[in-house]
């Protein structure tokens, strides 16, 4: 089962990277961008086939290890 | 006074670390490997500098989830004296030790230089050896280094006097809230910080100001 996890600076929490993304942008002649907020893909190959018990499974490891809930938010989206 | 350096994978100021504390505490540190489950009795545990698993999904977060750590959490429980410097102190703030998060430099470069602390706390088992309101030279190297709280988190470090240095006015490198440069858990037996004291030991380092953040432990432990 394919899960697929994205992980995102939460509201509020400066992004000096996304900062950076939209400056870049903006030097290419890009106009009309209100914000850019970077965050990460992490793709999961998982043994799992149900796929409540597999957005469980990966809820945990989001709080164990994928995100920093102190600065991050995660969504967890079932591929299949 | 015994001392343990846990090494990871990436580790690079172990060397530095393990040299000054057999400088000023006489004894030589024990190097742990981080996959080793259990330390040694020792009175102070220290997470060295580096780039731990090469800041693979954020700084310190696979490090913290290492064996050692698990028993470093259970002997800093315990209220053994926990020490992370730079890597260690990311380390220590993913492994859920000690609060918030430190993230990118506000200004997205790597910082490797000289600033000045500020000792805002003299009465911890880390600062005892300082004055507060001493200002100390200390040598930073890093690219995450921008340490974040929540409101409330902040509130409680500051009220606590849990802040134990601050970057001196106009030498925050890296816009780490309120120029926080270290940090105390709630017991006070677990400090993280940003600078190198370790880099401050001996003349030919140029200062000795670091020195006193090691005899402060040594003080603490003899006590």
């Amino acid at each position: 089962m394919q899960v697929r996890v994205t992980i995102t600076l939460k509201a509020g929490v400066l992004d000096p990277q996304g900062k950076a993304i939209e400056g870049a942008l903006r030097g290419l002649g890009f106009a009309g961008i209100d914000g850019a907020r970077q965050g990460k893909i992490v793709d999961l190959a998982l043994a799992e086939t149900d796929p409540a018990r597999a957005r469980a499974a990966v809820a945990e490891m989001c709080e164990k290890l994928l995100a920093n809930t102190v600065i991050e938010n995660y969504d967890i989206d079932v591929l299949g | 006074m015994r001392s343990a350096v846990v090494l990871f994978p990436g580790s690079n100021r172990d060397h530095d670390m393990v040299k000054a504390l057999y400088d000023v505490t006489g004894f030589r540190p024990t190097v742990v490997w981080h996959q080793d489950a259990t330390l040694p009795d020792v009175d102070l545990i220290v997470l060295p500098g580096g780039f731990s698993y090469g800041d693979y999904l954020r700084c310190g977060a696979i490090a913290a989830r290492s064996p050692a750590m698990l028993d470093v959490a259970r002997k800093a429980k315990a209220g053994v004296r926990v020490l992370g410097v730079c890597n260690g102190f990311q380390i220590l703030t993913e492994a859920g030790l000690l609060p918030g998060a430190l993230m990118r430099n506000a200004h997205l470069r790597f910082v490797c230089k000289e600033v000045k602390l500020e000792v805002t706390n003299d009465d911890t088992d880390f600062t005892r050896a300082y004055r507060k309101g001493q200002v100390i030279r200390c040598p930073v190297a890093h690219h995450d280094g921008n340490y974040f709280a929540d409101p409330e988190t902040l509130a409680r470090l500051e009220g606590d006097g849990r802040v134990a240095f601050r970057y001196a006015e106009g030498t925050n490198p890296n816009g780490s809230i309120n120029d926080i440069a270290g940090i105390l858990n709630e017991a006070g037996n677990v400090l993280g910080m940003m600078p190198h004291p370790e880099n401050l030991i001996e003349a030919l380092h140029g200062g000795l100001d670091g020195r006193g953040l090691f005899e402060s432990v040594v003080r603490t432990i003899a006590a």
